[in-house]
């Protein structure tokens, strides 16, 4: 009598600790879709951005949808995958895009040489706003499309500079 | 005792019924979505530029199970086949197999020269040569345009298994660099 007590004691435990890890995956499959497919928090920091965005860091709203529907154009800052390293992101601007001629100093710091570059099918020129301190496409060339994370919609921490980006 | 039912009550019944497989379908596309985004997932591979590795005949079409897990640290090794969005078209993914990894010398026989895989990048070629538009046309690849790894073939069934890693397929070496190599 004891010993099936037990055991419809330990299947009801087991039932709802069950039910309670359901809803917790059901709740993170939810965050990974909405993260992913509508728009996410990130954190930003790095002088490459300046006077836009701050050298101590900053949380942007970036939305992940206009990327995929290919509406990134020129002057949006842009979350973008590193050409350079696979696992870190970078945020610019976009500058020019596919078929667009670039014209930029290549080394500000020290000199004034000017290139001009048409920028290839499918690819983007991104920069940062301090070009004093930016590794962008003047360094590593113009980007594939593909390799542009999401659009930043707004600036959420620090709160006195929340809101759009332009100010 | 008769229950009467009222068309209020009725309307009531069929909608909650919708509303409930409404969020089970729900449910089903969230988690499907996620484990396919983040695990693995199922896709078909068409045209021969694979070939004999998928799609041997010209008319059947491979379908193959991609990992996701390599997404994580992005390491890979020489031989293995990619899914990775086209450089030139982002709406377009292709598979192919990694034959050249950061800091690698390939050499091109076709414009004859020797060429340094850049650090963040890699060098992907076609099993079939002769119709397989790869590095050898756009040249070396940022990594993170890589989708996931392909790891086993699932149908047809008398092709499936692991998919093997064929490397060696062309003289290449790993060299560190080195000022007056060629």
């Amino acid at each position: 009598m004891n010993l099936f007590g037990n055991a419809v004691r330990w299947r009801s435990i087991a039932k709802e600790a069950l039910d309670r890890t359901a809803i917790v995956a059901k709740f993170l499959c939810l965050l990974h879709v909405a993260n992913t497919y509508i728009c996410t928090p990130t954190l930003v920091y790095g002088p490459s951005m300046l006077p836009t965005l701050n050298l101590t860091g900053d949380v942007l709203l970036a939305e992940r949808v206009s990327h995929r529907l290919g509406k990134v154009g020129p002057g949006d800052v842009v979350l973008v995958r590193s050409p350079v390293d696979p696992r870190k992101s970078l945020t610019k601007r976009v500058v020019a895009m596919a078929g667009d001629k670039v014209t930029f100093v290549v080394d500000p710091r020290n000199s004034d040489r000017v290139r001009t570059i048409v920028v290839p099918r499918g690819h983007v020129w991104i920069q940062g706003d301090n070009i004093y301190a930016s590794s962008d496409s003047r360094q590593f060339g113009p980007v594939p499309y593909g390799l542009i994370e999401g659009k930043i919609l707004c600036r959420v921490w620090p709160l006195d500079g929340f809101g759009s980006l332009n100010h | 005792m008769m229950l009467v039912f009222s068309q209020q009550d009725f309307d009531m019944g069929t909608r909650s019924l919708l509303w409930d497989i409404t969020k089970k379908y729900f449910t089903v596309g969230l988690i499907g979505l996620t484990v396919s985004d983040r695990y693995a997932s199922i896709v078909s591979v068409r045209g021969s530029s694979m070939s004999p590795a998928f799609n041997p005949g010209s008319d059947t079409s491979d379908y193959v199970l991609v990992e996701k897990f390599c997404l994580d640290k992005y390491r890979f090794s020489h031989g293995d086949v990619v899914v990775f969005s086209s450089p030139s078209n982002h709406k377009e993914k292709h598979i192919k197999r990694i034959i050249g990894l950061p800091g690698d010398w390939i050499g091109t026989p076709n414009l004859d020269d020797v060429l340094k895989v850049p650090e963040g990048h890699f060098w992907v070629e076609g099993d079939n040569s002769v119709s397989s538009l790869d590095s050898r046309s756009f040249g070396p690849i940022p990594l993170g345009l890589i989708r996931g790894r392909v790891t086993h073939i699932v149908w047809p069934p008398q092709r499936m298994g692991r998919v093997e890693k064929e490397t060696n397929q062309r003289p290449l070496s790993s060299l560190q660099d080195r000022p007056g190599f060629y």
